[in-house]
C-alpha cells in the first residue's frame, strides 16, 4: 500500500472518529435524522444515495480530497427535466449534435471545491454513455460530450442531478448563438506586441552602443528594415483598438484618452520609417512597440473579470426554459417562448409562473418573494390574475396564459428602452485630462514647429515629431487599468465584486443612497419574538391571543404565532386604530396593544431597529413584546455612518410602512417610501437624478431591476453571490454589507491617487518635452525614459492603493 | 562577420516558432481556464478501493 494511501485512510478514520456531528457527504450539522451506513455518518437518505453511487462505481476518491464534499440532496427529481425530452428544447440547448456524439454546457453553481472537478470530470465512470466531462472552476461550467444513441440529454442531467449536482437550465441558455467562444484576441495582440518588442530591443541595442562608430553600415541597414518589418503588425494589429476608439470618439466629437495615444504612435511609427528608410537614424521603434506592449498589459489587467458572477442576468435566466402545457388533453412540454394567448399550462410545486395568466384551478399559493423580497406566499383563488416571476407552492395548479412571456409584468421591465442611458457618455476623469492634456501637445508642438522652421525643414519636422513622441501619454494611460485593477482585486478579496473598473469611478461620485428593505436590510426569515416586562401568565396570554387572532396587521400575526396554542375568548367591542393599535374587551377585561402613545407607556426605551408592541391590560402597562425584524447585523451602525459622512440617504420598499416608525430614526422625513412597485422605485430615482444626484441603489430582487439599472451604480446584495442577481453593477456578499461605506471611501481614495499618478505621469512628460523642444532628443533618451516614467507610476499607484486599502482594513 | 547575418535570421526563425507556439496554445484554449488544470494535475489516476468491498474482504479474513 502506498504511502499516501496509508494517510489517506487513516485521515479518513480520524476523521471518522472526531467528526460524529457532520454528514460524512455534504457537512451538514445533524439535528435530528441520522442515517448510519458503511462506518460513515449522514444526515439523509439522499446523501447516502449519492455516497452508494459512487462508492460502488469506484468513485469513493471524492471523499478523500476534501472533507465532506458533496451537496445536499434537496428532493426528488420526479418529472421535473421532463421537458428535456422535446426534440426542439434539446436542439436549443445542445451545443453541438454530429450523429451520435453530442455536447453541451451546464452552469453548475453548486461547484465549489476540488473534489467536484473530480467527480464531474469522472463521469463516464458512472455511466457509459458520457464520453467526456470538462470542468471550468472559475465559470463554474461543465462541458459535457455524450454518445446520444445511448443517453439523452434529460438522462444526462438526471445523472448530474442524483450526484448532487444540478445544472441551471435558464431561459438564457435556450438557443445561445452556436459556436460562441471567448474573444481571445487581446492574447493574440498582447502576443505579436510582445514578440515585436522584445526582439527590436536586441536589434536596437547594436545601434545605442555604438559609440565608437564602428557599426558596418550593412548592418544598420539590415537592422533598421527588420525593425520596421516587426513593427508593422504591431500598428496594423495589435494598436488597432486604440484608433478605432480614437476615431469613434473624435466622431462623437470628443477627445479621449485613445486620441492622443494615437497621435503618439503614428508619430513614433511615422517617424522611424522615415528614418530608416531614408537612413538618417535607427528610429524610434523600441520604444514604438513598447508602448503598445505596455498599454495592452495594462487593458488585460483591468479586465480580469469575474468569470462566474453574472451581471447581465434578466429575467431570462430566472425563468424556467419550458412548461407543461395542456393541449387537446394531452400534456407536453413547450418552450416559454412559444407560449400563446389562452394556452393552458400546469405549474407543480415549486415552478415559475412563467407570464401574467389567470388561475383556472380553485386555489394557488403564490410566492412572490423573488419579486418582491416579501416571504409570504400569497393566496390567490380561481379567476384570479397570477402576476409572472411567482412561484406556486404546494399542489399542481392549472393556468391560462394572458399575456406572451415578453409582454407580462415583469418582462417589460427590461424591454423599456428607457434603460439605454441615452447618449449620456460616461465622461471619465481621464477623458477629461486627456482633452487639455492633448490641445497643450498640439499647442506646443506646433509652436515648436514654428519655431524651428526657420532652421530647416527637415530639422523642424524632426523636432516637431519629437515633441509628440515624448508627449506620449504611456504613463498616463496606464494609471487607470493598474489603479482600478488593483481596486478591484481588493473588492473582490472583500467579495464585492465590480462589473467593469468604470463602476469605481461611478461610485467615486455618489452623493445619494437607496436602500430597498425586504432582503437588503431585513433578512428574510423568521421574526424574533421577546416578551419584556413581568411574565404575562396564562389568563393574560390567552387575552392577547385573542385579541390580535383578530387583525391582520403583519405584527399582530407575528404575536398570534408566538403565542399559539392558547385558547381563545369571546372578544367584544374590538377596534382597530390604524398605525395606532388594538383594543377591545375580551372576558370583561380592556386590553389595548399598540404603540406606546396607544398604551399610554411611559417607560424609557433605547432605540434600535425592531418593533415593539405595548400591552395594557386594564389600564395597567404590562410590558412590550419586542418583534425583531432580521435586519441585518450591523445596519444600524452602516447607516449612522453613512449620515456622519454626509450622504443622503433614502428608502423605498415595497411593503407596507408597518415599519415607519422603526425606520424614521434613521431616514430623514420624506426619505422614506413604502408601498412601491417596480416602477415607482424606477422613477424615484428617475427623478433624485433629475434634481442631480449621483444614485447607488442597494437592491436585492427582480422588484429593484429597474431602479438598479436606472441608478449611477445599481449595486445587488445577496447571500449567494452565484444564485441569481437581477442586472447590476455590483454585487455584494450579504455577510460583508456593513463594509459598504468603507467601500464607498475606499473608491474615493482610489481616485485621489489616480489624480495623484496623472499629476507624476504629467510631470515626466512636460520634463521630456522640454528636452524636446529644444531637439536633444535620441531614440535612447525615449528609450529610457517611457519605462522608467511607466514603472514608477505603476509602482506608485500599486503600493498606494495597497496602503489605503491596509488603512481601511479592507 | 557575415556571419552575423545568418545568426540574426535564425534568432529570428525561432523567436517566430515561439510566438507560432503562444498563438497555437491561445487557440487551443490553454488561457480560457488558468485554474482547473492546477488542480487537475494533482488527482490521482488509480482507482480507489470501495468501502463496502475493503469491509467484505476483511470478514473473509476472519
Amino acid at each position: 500500500m502506498s504511502q499516501e494511501k496509508i494517510v489517506g485512510i487513516k485521515r479518513e478514520l480520524e476523521s471518522d472518529l472526531k467528526d460524529n456531528t457532520h454528514c460524512f457527504h455534504c457537512g451538514s450539522d445533524f439535528e435530528e435524522i441520522i442515517v448510519k451506513a458503511y462506518a460513515h455518518r449522514f444526515c439523509c437518505e439522499g446523501c447516502k444515495t449519492v455516497f452508494e453511487i459512487l462508492d460502488e462505481n469506484g468513485l469513493g476518491n471524492y471523499y478523500g480530497m476534501e472533507d465532506n464534499p458533496g451537496n445536499k440532496i434537496l428532493s426528488k427529481i420526479g418529472n421535473k427535466y421532463s421537458f428535456l425530452d422535446s426534440p426542439e428544447v434539446e436542439s436549443g440547448l445542445l451545443d453541438f449534435n454530429d450523429g451520435g456524439v453530442s455536447s453541451v454546457k451546464f452552469y453548475v453553481p453548486k461547484i465549489h471545491c476540488s473534489s467536484c472537478i473530480w467527480l464531474l470530470e469522472n463521469m463516464h465512470r458512472l455511466e457509459k454513455g458520457i464520453v467526456k466531462s470538462t470542468v471550468n472552476f472559475l465559470k463554474k461550467e461543465v462541458y459535457v460530450v455524450f454518445n446520444d444513441e445511448i443517453l439523452s440529454l434529460r438522462e444526462v442531467v438526471e445523472l448530474m442531478v442524483s450526484i448532487g449536482y444540478e445544472p441551471n437550465i435558464s431561459l438564457n441558455d435556450y438557443k445561445k448563438e452556436a459556436g460562441k467562444t471567448e474573444d481571445r484576441s487581446p492574447y493574440y495582440k498582447l502576443g505579436v506586441a510582445g514578440f515585436a518588442f522584445g526582439n527590436i530591443m536586441l536589434l536596437s541595442f547594436p545601434e545605442y552602443f555604438d559609440t565608437n562608430g564602428y557599426l558596418n553600415d550593412n548592418f544598420r541597414k539590415l537592422f533598421g528594415y527588420l525593425n520596421l518589418f516587426l513593427a508593422t503588425p504591431v500598428l496594423l494589429y495589435s494598436a488597432s483598438d486604440y484608433f478605432v476608439s480614437a476615431f469613434k470618439a473624435l466622431k462623437r466629437k470628443y477627445l479621449n484618452i485613445d486620441f492622443p495615444i494615437s497621435v503618439g504612435i503614428l508619430a513614433l511609427f511615422g517617424r522611424s520609417s522615415y528614418e530608416i528608410i531614408s537612413q538618417s537614424g535607427a528610429g524610434f521603434m523600441d520604444s514604438f512597440t513598447m508602448f503598445v506592449f505596455l498599454l495592452l498589459v495594462g487593458k488585460w489587467y483591468q479586465n480580469r473579470t469575474y468569470q462566474a458572477l453574472s451581471f447581465e442576468r434578466d429575467y431570462k435566466s430566472y425563468f424556467p426554459l419550458a412548461v407543461i402545457k395542456v393541449w387537446e388533453g394531452r400534456e407536453e412540454p413547450i418552450p416559454v417562448g412559444d407560449l400563446k394567448v389562452d394556452d393552458i399550462v400546469i405549474l407543480r410545486n415549486q415552478e415559475i409562473v412563467p407570464t401574467d395568466a389567470e388561475l383556472l384551478s380553485e386555489t394557488a399559493q403564490i410566492d412572490y418573494s423573488f419579486v418582491t423580497g416579501e416571504s409570504e406566499p400569497i393566496s390567490k383563488i380561481q379567476g384570479e390574475k397570477i402576476y409572472a416571476g411567482g412561484r406556486q407552492v404546494g399542489a399542481s395548479i392549472r393556468i391560462k396564459v394572458k399575456k406572451v412571456v415578453s409582454q407580462s409584468y415583469l418582462t417589460r421591465l427590461w424591454n423599456q428602452d428607457t434603460f439605454a442611458k441615452e447618449g449620456s457618455h460616461f465622461q471619465s476623469v481621464v477623458d477629461k485630462v486627456s482633452k487639455y492634456f492633448t490641445l497643450f501637445v498640439l499647442i506646443i508642438s506646433i509652436s515648436t514647429l514654428l519655431f524651428w522652421l526657420p532652421e530647416g525643414h527637415s530639422l523642424a519636422f524632426k523636432i516637431f515629431t519629437s515633441v509628440l513622441i515624448i508627449a506620449c501619454p504611456c504613463a498616463l494611460a496606464l494609471t487607470l487599468p493598474f489603479a482600478f485593477g488593483n481596486t478591484m482585486t481588493i473588492f473582490g478579496r472583500n467579495r464585492f465584486y465590480l462589473k467593469n473598473a468604470e463602476a469605481v469611478e461611478k461610485m467615486d461620485r455618489i452623493d445619494t443612497l437607496v436602500f430597498d428593505k425586504t432582503g437588503t436590510l431585513t433578512q428574510t426569515g423568521n421574526e424574533e419574538v421577546l416578551f419584556v416586562g413581568e411574565k404575562l401568565n396564562t389568563q393574560e396570554q390567552a387575552l392577547v391571543y385573542s385579541l390580535v387572532a383578530h387583525s391582520t396587521h403583519p405584527l399582530s400575526k407575528t404575536i398570534y404565532q408566538f403565542l399559539e396554542g392558547n385558547t381563545s375568548q369571546k372578544v367584544t367591542a374590538f377596534k382597530e386604530v390604524p398605525s395606532q393599535g388594538l383594543e377591545a374587551k375580551v372576558n370583561d377585561c380592556l386590553i389595548r396593544i399598540g404603540s406606546a402613545s396607544f398604551t399610554h407607556y411611559l417607560g424609557a426605551l433605547n432605540s434600535d431597529l425592531s418593533s415593539r408592541v405595548f400591552v395594557n391590560i386594564n389600564q395597567v402597562n404590562r410590558g412590550y413584546f419586542l418583534i425583531k425584524k432580521q435586519y441585518r447585523e450591523g445596519i444600524s451602525e452602516l447607516i449612522t455612518r453613512f449620515k456622519k459622512e454626509g450622504y443622503q440617504i433614502h428608502l423605498i420598499s415595497g411593503d407596507n410602512a408597518s415599519e415607519l416608525d422603526n425606520l424614521k430614526q434613521y431616514f430623514p422625513e420624506g426619505h422614506l417610501h413604502f408601498d412601491q412597485s417596480p416602477e415607482d422605485k424606477m422613477n424615484y430615482v428617475k427623478t433624485l437624478q433629475k434634481m442631480g444626484a449621483k444614485v447607488l441603489m442597494v437592491g436585492d430582487g427582480l422588484n429593484d431591476a429597474g431602479a438598479l439599472k436606472q441608478a449611477d451604480v445599481g449595486l445587488a446584495v445577496s447571500d449567494d453571490v452565484y444564485s441569481f442577481t437581477p442586472a447590476c453593477d455590483a454585487i455584494l456578499d450579504a455577510e460583508n454589507f456593513t463594509q459598504l461605506n468603507s467601500f464607498l471611501s475606499f473608491s474615493k481614495r482610489t481616485i485621489k491617487v489616480v489624480r495623484i499618478s496623472f499629476g507624476i505621469s504629467l510631470f515626466y512628460n512636460t520634463l521630456g518635452m522640454v528636452f524636446a523642444i529644444q531637439g536633444v532628443v535620441t531614440p535612447l533618451f525615449a528609450a529610457i525614459l517611457m519605462p522608467i516614467s511607466s514603472i514608477t507610476v505603476v509602482g506608485f499607484i500599486t503600493l498606494a492603493i495597497r496602503y489605503c486599502a491596509r488603512q481601511k482594513n479592507l | 562577420m557575415s556571419v552575423i547575418f545568418i545568426l540574426v535570421g535564425f534568432s529570428l526563425l525561432v523567436a517566430l516558432f515561439f510566438l507560432g507556439s503562444f498563438i497555437w496554445a491561445v487557440k487551443d484554449g490553454q488561457y480560457d481556464d488558468d485554474y482547473t488544470p492546477s488542480v487537475r494535475m494533482l488527482f490521482d489516476d488509480d482507482d480507489f478501493k470501495s468501502d463496502r468491498t475493503k469491509k467484505t474482504k476483511s470478514h473473509q479474513k476472519q
